[in-house]
């Protein structure tokens, strides 16, 4: 399991850090999601994996259960960074129309 | 509890229903919107001056306020917690965002759509973030202010605007993802995410955890030190700041200072007893911000156009407090924060008064001042102009001057105003260290600082009155620009408030003082926080269940019934 999810998140991040850096707008708003994808994925293994154990109930000790926090942060962080894609396609729209690029600076010089 | 203990909620809460109310009526700057942000922003300014004065009731035993939302005890609830710093800090956004409101009432209100809720939702955001004794709700209220901000950066839209905004927004969402994954390492480590509680787990972390614990500090502080735009991560600021129009920018203005506030509330919080002066540890602020400076002096001189200076002025301020904060020992705090205060109403004041000086200016002029000096050229119609010279000056043009002769007294540091005390202040405390101090390391890093702060100065000084004599000295006619009362009273509002500040020195350094002594004294804050009982109803106190009073003994560690590991911090 932990395996999995450090390689699962190690390449999100590689990915995304990647695509941030390209020049063009639509590489840099799918690598800032692959971003938050990882950094979801981190904040739930910071709870410690555990598999099929509750959260609240089961009755066990409290060892058996999964950590709740995590999961709620998880939940805010998601909501978050949808927003905020969402405000950057905007933004990039916008941009994509006063300067007819897509360039992130606008125009295409340097490439 | 009476109303006054409910008070602290109001600076969040107050404009978050101002910004629905305002939405729910059509946000688009009607006449009712702008009186419901007037009226926000007003009853903020008395709801943050009332709560500075609760704040530092008791002089330097003034005790740490603490609310905590929903009535649960501290460490499963979400706190708000209030004390000298954090009252001074709102204080200082409600100057600002009232003299910002007022400003742009005149016109700028209507550059595009719902400019009053998004400037609701930025204070919402400010205020948060200055009063949240939570990581996790600091990290929701920086989000919260950045969302705002990102739409006021772009608003009035425009090519300018649009391209810096896109680079603004990356910057910060890479930033707000290294926020997280600081506060989701801390908590891994500490199985918390009150501050307070945090604060008082550091202790007894095995190695392991520690190491943790400090990989998740470091990312954060990188977070935060975006915000502040230190040197290799501020690129974004200058542009961002020169594109937004003026009452944003002069919001902005406090934006870096939320980077500075979080890293000396959380730096000294998770400081372990006994280690002096963490953000010193490394040297790395201390690099940082003196490499910040410097960019911010070098970008000052090379501006051609006055937001620009601006822009890079804010680098230079942030770069000081930065610098200074990484440098010195307690001493040297109280001096920067007054320096923040100081510099955040003058860097205001100029954004605003940047737009009005340069309003009936052809944008040619520029174009024209920089050629006319590449070349050498002398404007030789000179001579016939100059006979007339002596006629009246606009009374207009003469207050701007004057307005922009105190921003760059303030900027560059020179007596009489209070950006000479500030500067003083902290050479003063960073001169005194590098006689006394006890490593050579910190008196030769004291030394670099002043001889820096001081170059930078004069940078300042150069940059500002070279900006001054092109626009209010200019070798050819100009109308006097058309500034209306709302937009001037403002700007010099944000400069009386300096002068006062340097009138009133003495009280406000020992505020500042005062402040600092509560800071270095972390005690105070955790105990606040976590000892904290919760309220329980007068009738039905007996039957308050024992989990909802925790008597913790002075310093006891939490009895939950996991180990850090499992959390249940919440």
């Amino acid at each position: 399991m932990e395996p999995v999810i450090a390689i699962a998140i190690g390449v999100l991040t590689g990915s995304g850090v990647w695509l941030v850096l390209r020049p063009r707008t639509f590489q840099v708003i799918v690598g800032l999601s692959l971003i938050s994808y990882a950094v979801n994925l981190f904040i739930f293994s910071m709870g410690r994996l555990k598999v099929g154990a509750p959260t609240f109930t089961g009755g066990a000790g409290a060892s058996a259960l999964a950590d709740p926090a995590p999961q709620a942060l998880v939940l805010t962080a998601i909501v978050i960074s949808f927003a905020m894609t969402a405000l950057l396609l905007v933004v990039t729209i916008a941009s994509r129309g006063l300067t007819g690029s897509d360039h992130v600076d606008g125009r295409e010089d340097g490439l | 509890m009476s109303w006054t203990q409910h008070l602290i909620l109001a600076p969040i809460l107050l404009p978050m229903v101002v910004a629905g109310l305002m939405l729910v009526i059509d946000g688009r700057s009607g006449r009712i919107t702008a009186a419901l942000g007037v009226f926000s922003t007003f009853a903020l300014l008395f709801i943050a001056i009332v709560l500075l004065a609760q704040a530092s009731a008791g002089g330097a035993q003034s005790a740490v306020q603490v609310y905590q939302i929903g009535n649960w005890p501290s460490r499963l609830g979400i706190v708000l917690a209030l004390d000298r710093l954090s009252a001074m800090m709102l204080a200082l956004t409600a100057l600002l965002a009232t003299a910002a409101m007022v400003f742009s009432l005149a016109r700028w209100h209507k550059a595009g759509s719902f400019f009053h809720p998004l400037f609701q939702v930025l204070l919402v955001g400010l205020n948060g973030a200055f009063l949240t004794g939570d990581l996790f709700n600091l990290f929701v209220f920086f989000e919260i202010m950045l969302a705002a901000s990102y739409g006021l950066a772009l608003h009035g839209s425009g090519h300018a605007r649009v391209k810096a905004g896109l680079h603004y927004i990356a910057v910060n969402l890479v930033a707000s993802s290294a926020f997280l994954i600081g506060v989701s390492l801390i908590y891994g480590a500490t199985g918390s995410l009150n501050m307070a509680d945090i604060a008082s787990r550091i202790g007894d972390l095995d190695a392991h955890g520690a190491m943790l614990f400090r990989v998740g500090a470091a990312v954060l502080g990188v977070a935060f030190l975006v915000k502040a735009a230190i040197w290799p991560l501020g690129f974004w600021l200058p542009t961002t700041y020169a594109a937004a129009g003026p009452p944003v920018a002069a919001m902005f203005a406090i934006m870096t200072k939320v980077g500075v506030y979080a890293i000396l509330r959380l730096g000294l919080l998770f400081t372990p007893d006994g280690q002096g002066n963490v953000l010193a540890a490394s040297g790395l602020l201390l690099t940082g911000g003196l490499i910040t400076i410097i960019y911010g002096m070098l970008g000052m001189l090379a501006s051609q156009a006055m937001a620009r200076l601006a822009g890079f002025s804010v680098l230079t301020s942030s770069g000081t407090l930065l610098a200074v904060m990484g440098a010195g020992n307690a001493n040297v705090f109280s001096a920067t924060l007054y320096y923040l205060v100081s510099s955040t109403l003058a860097i205001a004041a100029f954004f605003l008064l940047i737009e009005l000086a340069e309003r009936g200016r052809a944008r040619a002029d520029d174009v024209l001042a920089v050629t006319l000096e590449a070349y050498g050229i002398v404007y030789d119609e000179d001579s016939e102009d100059s006979r007339e010279a002596g006629a009246a000056v606009p009374a207009i043009l003469a207050i701007l001057g004057i307005a922009f002769m105190a921003c760059a007294l303030l900027l560059s540091g020179l007596p009489p105003l209070s950006g000479f005390i500030a500067k003083f202040a902290m050479l003063d405390a960073l001169l005194d260290q590098a006689r006394n101090g006890p490593a050579p390391g910190s008196a030769w890093a004291a030394w670099l600082l002043v001889a820096t702060l001081v170059v930078s100065g004069l940078a300042t000084l150069i940059a500002m009155m070279r900006a001054g004599i092109r626009t209010f000295w200019p070798s050819f006619e100009r109308e006097a620009p058309r500034v209306s009362m709302i937009e001037l009273g403002p700007v010099l509002v944000l400069l009386a408030l300096c002068v006062g500040l340097t009138i009133q020195a003495g009280p406000a350094m020992r505020f500042v003082r005062h402040t600092t002594e509560q800071l270095a004294e972390r005690k105070l804050y955790m105990d606040a926080v976590l000892k904290k009982p919760v309220v329980t109803p007068q009738a039905s106190a007996a039957h308050a269940p024992a989990a909802h009073a925790p008597a913790l003994p002075a310093g006891a560690r939490t009895p939950v019934p996991t180990p850090p590991k499992k959390g249940a911090a919440r």
